[in-house]
């Protein structure tokens, strides 16, 4: 299930802004990837860019190539709603669709696609997604309440469940602990530590703890100033990052030495 | 799938790929906005078809046989002159109403307030013609005896007084009646987005509650109650039926606001006279229209431009 | 009149006042002065025939100069200016009530004299005096009006579809402008519209129920559009996101996703703009026309409606004039009860059908 995702001098811009220049790195399956970086240096963007997100934006384009085991996701007749389905994507804000209940967001992406399924075939997804993402045993009684009823943390975790429900090879997160406490952070931490078996998981976060517990590889991302273009200063496994990072701007930004 | 292969423009364009079902219907909206924008071209259009024939008529077969523009004109006076009155009145007063609201009804009941005002402009114009003919026009009638008695030497009041009270001055005001919740409405938006930090601080300087409108809070909302009052005003040029109903008209153009001859206006000479046209006079109406058209668009446009610009510094949205 | 938190009243100078405290009128004083005003109002009026509102508009004014004045005596010109300002703002609204009052009062009063069962069934065939009603008028107002929503609601949705959701550049611009400018169409002008344009297809002197109901949706379209682009716009971001991240294609997103999220605003809006054109009357004079039987197809020659019944009813009263104006006052009533009736529809909508969050 879980891919590989191989990226090559990859140039992002929105209108004629160059937001992020000249990516390359290769993204390992069944690992986590962490993208750190200062605000505004573009590590959500090329995040975004991985399942054609981005283009939800008007004016933005890439130039460059994003490579899946061997499928080009911008090539001319791949079709970004393909590709989403293949890459899925956790936001930073819980946003479960309030119009629906804990159930029906599970399967909100099979559902709206009008993907017809027996009910207990449905049922059966939503369980194994629910399960999937640590939930089962918190909602299995009110699966016919609003999502939006949920704790935050139960919120964003609902959100992993609806992403994997549609059995994507990758999943995308970006900065998913943010808006949470500490302790569904952990619950979600752990959540994505089982999930890595299966998925080849990117997150973007800002907390460098984070990074360092869940990943295997990090990257780094860098601005030269204000209107330049975000870098991917410094790939390396995170071990290696976080006590001996080959730039120094990494090891900066990690101290905390950092303007 | 049903993704559909286009012309292939290599990266950077990379919107090759799009869905039937998206194409269909980003299509229809795309369509039904295009739509709107040909029924307005087709409302000037038609008017215009319609038109034609009085405009190109001879002068003696137009209703008054003294031409289009002699029919028109005291029909102009007329609107101008109800709608121009409706707005001297209603501004102020709507201005009024929404800083009480806004900043000086008891909280709790603000916003019930404003929904009463609300409901004054839900009344359909032909109620306010009614209220006006059976309450109004006849409670103004001592009014219309003073006004003619001692602002005399006014042309406006220059009388003879009317005896039914159906004249251009309760004309406007009853249209005032019905532009206050348009202007109120918009006053009512403007004045309660006058930055907080700006009233705090008028606030903590010592200024009264009025200093403190007067300093933070008109500045900011001058150019709505403009907008407001303009778009008001469009209203009331507009109106037709408590126009129609109220109004004892069909004299030439006069000044004079308490007079049992008044001048029409466009729309309540259309709505009086359109039934029982025929031929020419159907067109020399739709002429008529066609100004009306012409003088609210104006307006309309005039009053957009200066919401528009506001909007365009005022960082809101 | 005051409702600003009140100090003990104090000395300035006296020992033990923490600030310099400031003179202020006593909590009663501008209760008593209005009353005063008001008393001698009452005497002003009386004295040209006693009348309550010249004793209400004397009494108004000269408490008002009354509280000015001893304001400034007592308090100084700036807290002065500050009462005068206070009691001109809540005249005006004051002034605002009176016609409401007045209007709802009178069509309630005039206008219950034939709210009977009669009104309600029968329509004006062949009814020259008394009795009578509006049956075919008010069937006439619901199908044209359902007629105007089928033609409206959807081009209105649509459009601000494509405005929140797919609009770009000029095109967007210039259908918000010129939505914005047709919102100021005068009634009048879409009735001749409408009327010019089927002129030019059937020919003249064409009477038909869709004329009045595509001359209401020129002034229906541009409300619809403006009240549900405001809605849609409401809808986060952050949910059309998460659909697509689901690899739902945009069309589905928004049909499935967004506007289910809006679906109360919308009604609310769509029920407000219904209200709107309900009661218009002018375009309906100049494209339905009025019959006096029961024609209930907008496809074939004119219709009865409520607006234009009770206009002519009031304006053309036959032989026995009463009658004839009872009837016009008990269809301005039954106007404003479906218009007040849809508002309140319109509320509740967005109070039950609104998606409930938890947080």
């Amino acid at each position: 299930m879980a891919k590989r995702i191989e990226v090559s001098d990859l140039n992002i811009y929105y209108g004629n802004f160059l937001a992020v220049e000249g990516v390359n790195v290769s993204i390992e399956p069944r690992s986590i990837t962490a993208l750190i970086g200062p605000s505004g240096c573009g590590k959500s963007t090329f995040l975004r860019s991985l399942n054609r997100m981005h283009e939800v934006i008007p004016g933005a384009r890439v130039e460059g190539k994003v490579v899946m085991d061997g499928q080009d996701l911008y090539s001319p007749d791949a079709d970004p709603v393909d590709v989403r389905r293949q890459i899925g994507m956790v936001f930073q804000r819980p946003n479960p669709f309030p119009t629906m209940s804990i159930y029906d967001n599970v399967v909100a992406g099979n559902r709206l696609n009008n993907r017809k399924m027996k009910k207990a075939e449905s049922d059966e997804l939503v369980e194994r997604s629910l399960r999937g993402a640590n939930l089962w045993n918190e909602v299995k009684d009110r699966l016919d309440r609003p999502g939006s009823s949920l704790s935050g943390g139960q919120q964003q975790r609902l959100c992993i469940a609806r992403a994997i429900a549609v059995e994507p090879d990758v999943l995308l997160m970006d900065e998913p602990c943010s808006a949470l406490d500490p302790i569904s952070t952990l619950a979600i931490e752990d959540l994505m530590a089982e999930l890595k078996d299966r998925y080849t998981i990117v997150i973007v976060t800002h907390n460098m703890q984070q990074a360092a517990r869940v990943s295997e590889s990090t990257g780094f991302f860098n601005l030269n100033g204000v209107g330049q273009p975000g870098r991917l200063i410094e790939f390396n496994p995170t071990e290696k990052i976080f006590s001996n990072p080959d730039q120094k701007a990494t090891e900066d930004y990690i101290s905390g030495r950092f303007g | 799938m049903t993704a559909t292969k286009a012309p292939t423009p290599s990266p950077p364009q990379q919107r090759a790929v799009r869905r039937l079902g998206d194409r269909v219907f980003a299509g229809s909206a795309k369509g039904s906005g295009i739509f709107i924008l040909l029924v307005l071209a087709g409302v000037a259009a038609f008017l215009v078809s319609e038109a034609i024939p009085a405009l190109t008529a001879p002068a003696e077969e137009i209703p008054g046989g003294e031409g289009l523009t002699g029919y028109v004109a005291p029909l102009i006076v007329g609107t101008l002159l109800g709608a121009v009155l409706a707005l001297l009145v209603a501004t102020p007063l709507a201005v009024g109403i929404a800083l009480y609201i806004t900043y000086y009804a008891p909280r709790r009941i603000a916003a019930t307030m404003g929904y009463v005002i609300d409901l004054l402009a839900a009344i359909p114009s032909v109620v306010y013609g009614f209220w006006g003919l059976a309450v109004l026009a006849p409670a103004l009638v001592p009014f219309h005896r003073w006004a003619a008695d001692d602002l005399g030497w006014l042309p406006f009041f220059a009388g003879p007084a009317s005896a039914s009270g159906r004249t251009m001055l309760t004309v406007g005001l009853v249209l005032a009646v019905m532009i206050l919740p348009i202007i109120s409405a918009i006053a009512r938006e403007v004045f309660s987005q006058a930055p907080a930090l700006h009233r705090e601080a008028a606030l903590a300087l010592g200024a009264t509650r009025w200093e403190m409108i007067k300093m933070a809070v008109l500045p900011y909302g001058r150019s709505g109650v403009i907008a407001g009052a303009m778009l008001g005003l469009g209203r009331a040029l507009g109106e037709t039926m408590a126009v129609a109903i109220v109004l004892s008209g069909g004299a030439g153009a006069t000044l004079n606001l308490i007079g049992s001859s008044n001048p029409s206006t466009i729309a309540s000479n259309i709505a009086l006279r359109f039934p029982e046209a025929t031929g020419i006079d159907v067109n020399t109406l739709v002429a008529s229209g066609l100004v009306l058209f012409v003088i609210t668009l104006a307006v309309n446009m005039l009053a957009r431009w200066i919401v528009n610009r506001r909007a365009d510094f005022s960082g809101a949205n | 009149m005051s409702t600003e938190t009140q100090s003990p009243v104090l000395v300035a100078g006296e020992p033990g006042a923490p600030i310099r405290a400031r003179r202020r009128l006593p909590r009663y004083a501008p209760l008593g002065l209005y009353a005063a005003g008001i008393a001698l109002g009452a005497a002003l009026s009386a004295l040209t025939g006693f009348s309550t509102a010249l004793t209400v508009v004397y009494g108004a004014v000269l408490g008002t100069l009354a509280v000015y004045a001893g304001s400034r005596a007592v308090e100084g010109g700036r807290k002065a200016t500050d009462r005068l300002v206070t009691a001109l703002v809540t005249t005006a609204f004051a002034i605002a009530m009176i016609p409401l009052v007045s209007l709802v009062y009178t069509v309630l009063e005039k206008g219950l004299a034939r709210f009977d069962a009669t009104f309600f069934s029968n329509s004006m065939y062949r009814v020259v005096g008394e009795g009578g009603g509006a049956y075919h008028a008010i069937f006439g107002t619901l199908i044209i009006t359902a007629l105007t929503a089928v033609i409206s609601v959807p081009i209105g949705l649509l459009t601000a579809i494509y405005l929140v959701e797919y609009g770009r550049g000029r095109l967007k611009r210039a259908i918000t402008f010129f939505v914005d400018v047709m919102t100021g169409i005068p009634s009048i002008v879409a009735g001749l519209f409408a009327f010019a344009l089927f002129t030019l297809v059937f020919g003249n002197d064409v009477r038909l129920g869709v004329m009045g109901a595509v001359a209401l949706s020129v002034l229906m379209i541009p409300v619809v559009v403006r009240s549900c682009e405001e809605v849609l716009k409401l809808v986060p971001n952050e949910l059309r996101e998460a659909s697509y991240a689901l690899g739902v294609p945009k069309w589905r997103t928004v049909v499935k996703v967004v506007l289910p999220t809006a679906v109360a605003g919308l009604g609310t809006g769509i029920t407000l703009a219904v209200a709107r054109v309900v009661g218009e009357t002018a375009p309906l004079l100049v494209t339905v026309g009025l019959i006096t039987g029961t024609n209930l197809n907008p496809f074939d020659g004119r219709m009865a409606t409520l607006p234009v019944f009770a206009y002519y009813q009031l304006t053309q009263p036959g032989t026995a004039t009463q009658a004839f104006l009872d009837r016009a006052w008990t269809a301005a009533l039954l106007l404003i009860i479906l218009v007040m009736a849809l508002n309140v529809v319109a509320r509740l909508i967005s109070r039950f059908f609104a998606p409930k969050t938890g947080r």
